[in-house]
């Protein structure tokens, strides 16, 4: 039922060479736009650990310098933000979450990831398994900014990225899935942006 | 069970085709734009809705824009639009929409950063340019519905000209002029600082604050000085919606 708009051509349209890699109803920008729904959590970079806990065979927490021990690589990805905005062709670098999950044996198929500062996002572990999420440190080989989530974020470029905790402190692994901080507040329970999972109803 | 209105035709998310019903200029640069909608609902003050746009070969664009109306406007909604240079639904708005047209919307979605009247009081928004136009939302509905709430507005703009709203500004409100003050201006000018925030916010329970980024990573530290706690404090920024 789509209702065309009067006089309307489209001034910001991607390029063709681009077109299958900007999901429906998003538009490309070029700059690294910042989106936190409080004040900008003040994290110690050497005071920064990495939990997970919950339903797993043995808890553990990695501490700044032992995070650091761990196989990191470089993760070329396009994310997209529910806001409209995509940014195509930039980069993180950090440790797999599989590395991690690999490490405590994870018992229920859900996780809820939570941040410095008391956010919280959902997830399934299928959606961070198999080479889909990290735990990145640095954006475009700079230390990843405190403002964009520094001195860790989680990274799920497949998902709309208010699912890339900022700040992250951990992951709570659970046998059943529960709303985070949007997913309760009218944001789309799994976020797939090519199926454009906005809100609740999409 | 017949008697009940059924739910599922109003809720939030379903697209519909709205009308324009007046066009107001508030600045050289912002148009507010009272839309009347079919499938209305009422919102929370600090909601947005999404607006589509379809070109005649099927290409779409999608922005959010926040509600500047109370909810006890049934049946209306009112966006105020900030016109952005590089923009393609913001310029589409201001130099092609008139009185009459129509335009698809969907919501009202998310609710974190809205007042829900609950909250306690005192409650100090703070505002950046047309970041503004939701914490309105919020003063408008106060007045409204809960005039005896103790709400404050410290609203940032750079001159007389950028004033959002300015014939409804009364003395809940606060305005700094971070450019050029008007003749004969006595009140604060420049940006935001520890005195004026310490001033309008020093008691205050909740706050809002939406700008861009550097306005809300800076209201927010202030208000943090102030003595706020982080989780009193809600923010939205700007992405780059054009």
């Amino acid at each position: 039922m789509a209702l065309f708009s009067r006089g309307f051509s489209g001034g910001r349209r991607v390029p063709p060479e681009l077109a299958d890699r900007v999901p429906p109803g998003q538009y490309v920008e070029h700059g690294f736009p910042v989106l936190t729904a409080g004040p900008t959590p003040r994290v110690d970079p050497d005071e920064w650990g990495l939990r997970i806990d919950g339903m797993v065979a043995e808890p553990r927490r990695w501490t700044a310098a032992q995070f650091r021990e761990l196989p990191s690589e470089a993760v070329p990805c396009d994310i997209h933000c529910v806001t409209k905005w995509s940014k195509l062709g930039t980069s993180f670098t950090g440790v797999s979450v599989d590395v991690l999950l690999d490490a405590v044996e994870p018992l229920g198929p859900y996780a809820m990831a939570y941040s410095y500062g008391d956010y919280t996002t959902n997830l399934a572990i299928e959606d961070l398994s198999d080479g889909k999420a990290w735990v990145v440190t640095q954006h475009e080989g700079e230390p990843l900014a405190r403002e964009h989530g520094g001195p860790a974020r989680l990274l799920v470029p497949h998902l709309y990225f208010w699912k890339s905790a900022k700040w992250v402190a951990g992951l709570r692994i659970m046998d059943h899935d529960e709303p985070g901080f949007w997913e309760t507040n009218g944001y789309h329970n799994r976020g797939d942006p090519w199926k454009e999972e906005r809100y609740w109803n999409d | 069970m017949e008697r009940l209105t059924p739910v599922a035709p109003r809720a939030p998310g379903r697209w519909q085709i709205a009308t324009v019903a007046s066009i107001k200029a508030e600045t050289p640069s912002v148009k507010s734009y009272r839309l009347a909608l079919p499938m209305w609902m009422p919102h929370l003050p600090g909601q947005h809705y999404d607006v589509r746009l379809t070109a005649p070969d099927g290409y779409v664009a999608q922005r959010s824009y926040s509600v500047a109306s109370s909810p006890l406007d049934e049946g209306e909604i009112e966006l105020t639009i900030d016109c952005l240079a590089d923009g393609e639904v913001s310029p589409y708005f201001h130099d092609v929409v008139e009185e009459g047209d129509q335009v698809e919307v969907r919501g009202p979605f998310a609710s974190y950063f809205v007042w829900r009247g609950t909250e306690p009081a005192p409650v100090v928004l703070v505002g950046g340019g047309s970041g503004v136009v939701p914490l309105m939302a919020m003063l408008r509905h106060r007045r409204r519905s809960m005039p005896e709430t103790d709400m404050r507005l410290v609203y940032s703009v750079r001159t007389a000209a950028d004033v959002i709203y300015a014939a409804e500004l009364d003395d809940d409100t606060v305005l700094t002029f971070t450019r050029e003050p008007p003749a004969g201006w006595s009140g604060h000018t420049g940006r935001l600082d520890a005195g004026l925030i310490g001033a309008a916010a020093a008691d205050a329970m909740a706050a809002y604050v939406c700008g861009s980024n550097g306005f809300v990573e800076t209201a927010s530290m202030l208000l943090l000085e102030a003595g706020l706690k982080p989780e009193w404090i809600r923010t939205e920024r700007f992405g780059p919606t054009g």
